[in-house]
């Protein structure tokens, strides 16, 4: 009976699953090969919607990918050494400050890029360059990135290790560079690889921040979706996955191949 | 490579938290140059507090100071105190295999990769861990990351060695193996060394002298013998080993017991005392011919001695460790000798 109910349980979350993830992906990016969509298959595949994507849109997709990667780098470069300070510091005024990094979670996008908008919309070269979104994708995924680094750091006790370090003679800095980033490598990854898709991904904030000279790829879908053949979209879509997976994986790999064992790669 | 180790001098340290907790009450402390001085006492009682203070992780409360032979290190962080630390969890970088660990600290000192080598394997050798040098520290066992630990501490030739229950994480059997070669290497290196410990017996067999500490003061500061036979108060005595306090009258020359008087040797008394008498100074006798008799409550068999509760001899039970061989039965009458001079009267307030 017990068996039944949970075979029955699993069945039906496999058939979800795949009703609304598998089968609407597959459908979309197949439309983005198909000739013509109300016809279906039998109107014969073709990469022409593809080619006129690129021909449209390549700058959208680039732009993404530079947005993306410097939001990662600037999450990085702030977000790491931010988390190691609140951990080290503790107390009530670091929880203060993590609540207050986390808040543009609670926050809509739309709500942020008017604030930024009616703060800095002024100053027109900034506004009218990507650096602008960049700038609003860094107050969206910065938390991503403290939060998955401050997880880190409470499981490997390292502010033990940064003691022990310091004992050794290394300076702060040192510590840093020798001690802290190593050991927090996995929650580094991990706040990156949600970092870079939640940047690749981002449409509210993008939306209202963007000029005709700054789309990004999502902006640049909903333009397609709103002005174009569906085909085109879709094919959209599928240059969309055939880019961001396979960046995926490599951020994988090369993560695992740093995380190798001490000694074998020295 | 000995002699490396500076004269310590703490100064009126106390700390208080930043939450009001007060960890610990001003004291004072000095280490002689090459000494071991074991910090003791029970769970919370500011022992790791006052390490941290020396190491350079705590700022004292203002007022206090340290000294580092005659350098005021008050204010200088850890990295440039040159200390050597081992701390209960180790703290090996995960990062890093066994020798890198051991040659972090000279790595950063600027000593050639040539040097390094040597004075790391001088260290492995040492410490008897030969054949890990290239072993992530996660597959090694305690016993072996306490040596890595220790080994990396001491390899920097630091002023002063301070490790915070260095052996409280094993089980008893290798803690004891342990407590000995640390012993050892601690005499052959000859760094002065604050080593926190609660377990008494580890303070003995390692401590030249030993700080019994209590909620956030300094007990008393002697010898492990002294410490032991000459306790300062009633918490020393109970605190180091097992000790028999009694209390009775003292005429001058000897204590009067319900079951007898026994003499008394050193800094008697006229009225109302509080005797340590150590369970090992009791001697069972026959009862003829002893000035103080009592009953057997029990008796424990322990292997190498026999613990043996004799009641109606004082006025609580006392305890005594006598040699396995005596025959002894409940409720038998025996007499109890104690040498004069084992007999030490406490003064009798701080309980
Ligand atoms: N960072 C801190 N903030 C507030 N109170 C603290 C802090 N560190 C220690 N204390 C308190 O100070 C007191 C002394 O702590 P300490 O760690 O020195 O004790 P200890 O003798 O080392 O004990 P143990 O044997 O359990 O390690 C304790 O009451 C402890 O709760
Ligand atoms: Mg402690």
């Amino acid at each position: 009976m017990r068996a039944r109910a949970i075979f029955a349980a699993q069945l039906t979350f496999t058939l979800l699953v795949a009703a609304f993830l598998i089968v609407p992906a597959v459908q979309s990016m197949l439309a983005g090969v198909t000739a013509n969509y109300f016809r279906g298959i039998r109107s014969g595949l073709t990469l022409q919607w593809v080619q006129q994507v690129w021909q449209l849109y390549a700058d959208t997709i680039l732009r993404s990918f530079v947005i993306a990667l410097a939001t990662l780098g600037v999450t990085l470069v702030v977000g790491v050494p931010a988390a190691y300070g609140l951990h080290l510091r503790g107390g009530r005024l670091s929880r203060v400050v993590e609540e207050i990094i986390t808040l543009p979670l609670a926050i809509p996008g739309l709500a942020i890029a008017l604030a930024l908008l009616l703060t800095y919309g002024g100053l027109s070269s900034f506004r009218r360059s990507w650096l602008f979104i960049m700038v609003g994708h860094v107050v969206f995924t910065l938390p991503f990135m403290v939060r998955s680094v401050l997880a880190i750091f409470a499981a490997t006790d390292v502010k033990t290790l940064d003691e022990s370090a310091a004992s050794l003679g290394a300076s702060p800095l040192r510590r840093f560079r020798d001690v802290i980033v190593p050991n927090a490598r996995p929650g580094i990854l991990a706040g990156s690889l949600m970092v870079v898709t939640l940047s690749l991904g981002e449409f509210n904030l993008t939306w209202m921040l963007h000029t005709p000279l700054t789309k990004t790829l999502p902006v640049g879908l909903a333009d397609s979706y709103a002005s174009m053949r569906l085909e085109i979209a879709s094919a959209y879509t599928l240059v969309f996955f055939v880019m961001i997976v396979p960046l995926l994986v490599a951020m994988q790999i090369f993560a695992g191949y740093r995380n190798d064992p001490a000694g074998r790669h020295q | 490579m000995s002699g490396h180790g500076v004269a310590l001098r703490v100064i009126d340290c106390g700390k208080t938290f930043a939450d009001g907790t007060r960890a610990l009450a001003p004291v004072a402390l000095e280490v002689g140059r090459g000494e071991t001085a074991v910090l003791l006492g029970p769970s919370g009682c500011g022992k790791t507090t006052l390490l941290r203070i020396i190491a350079g992780l705590e700022t004292p409360d203002p007022g206090g100071r340290v000294l580092f032979g005659d350098t005021d290190v008050t204010g200088v962080p850890i990295e440039r105190r040159n200390v050597g630390m081992v701390f209960q969890s180790y703290a090996l970088f995960p990062n890093m295999n066994v020798a890198d660990n051991i040659g972090y600290g000279l790595k950063i000192r600027g000593v050639g990769e040539a040097e390094r080598k040597t004075r790391v394997a001088a260290l492995v050798a040492l410490t008897g861990i030969e054949g890990l040098e290239r072993r992530r520290v996660d597959q090694l066992s305690g016993g072996q990351r306490q040596r890595v630990a220790l080994a990396r501490a001491v390899v920097v030739q630091p002023s002063v060695l301070l490790l915070d229950e260095p052996l409280t994480a094993l089980d008893a059997a290798l803690r004891e193996r342990l407590r000995g070669e640390l012993n050892r290497l601690l005499r052959k290196l000859g760094i002065t060394t604050i080593y926190v410990t609660h377990d008494q017996a580890e303070a003995m067999a390692l401590g030249d002298r030993i700080v019994v500490m209590r909620k956030g003061e300094i007990a008393q500061i002697g010898t492990p013998r002294a410490v032991y036979f000459a306790p300062a108060n009633k918490f020393v005595a109970e605190f180091v080993g097992a000790a028999n306090l009694i209390e009775a009258a003292c005429n001058g020359a000897t204590l009067v017991l319900p079951g007898g008087t026994l003499p008394v040797a050193n800094g008697a008394i006229h009225g109302q005392a509080i005797a340590m008498i150590r369970p090992e100074a009791i001697a069972i006798v026959p009862a003829e011919s002893a000035s103080l008799v009592g009953l057997v409550d029990s008796v424990s068999f322990l292997g190498d001695r026999q613990r043996v509760l004799i009641s109606a001899a004082a006025a609580k039970v006392m305890t005594a460790d006598v040699p396995n061989a005596i025959a002894l039965a409940v409720g038998d009458r025996v007499g109890l000798a104690v040498e004069p001079a084992a007999i030490r009267l406490l003064p009798g307030d701080a309980t």
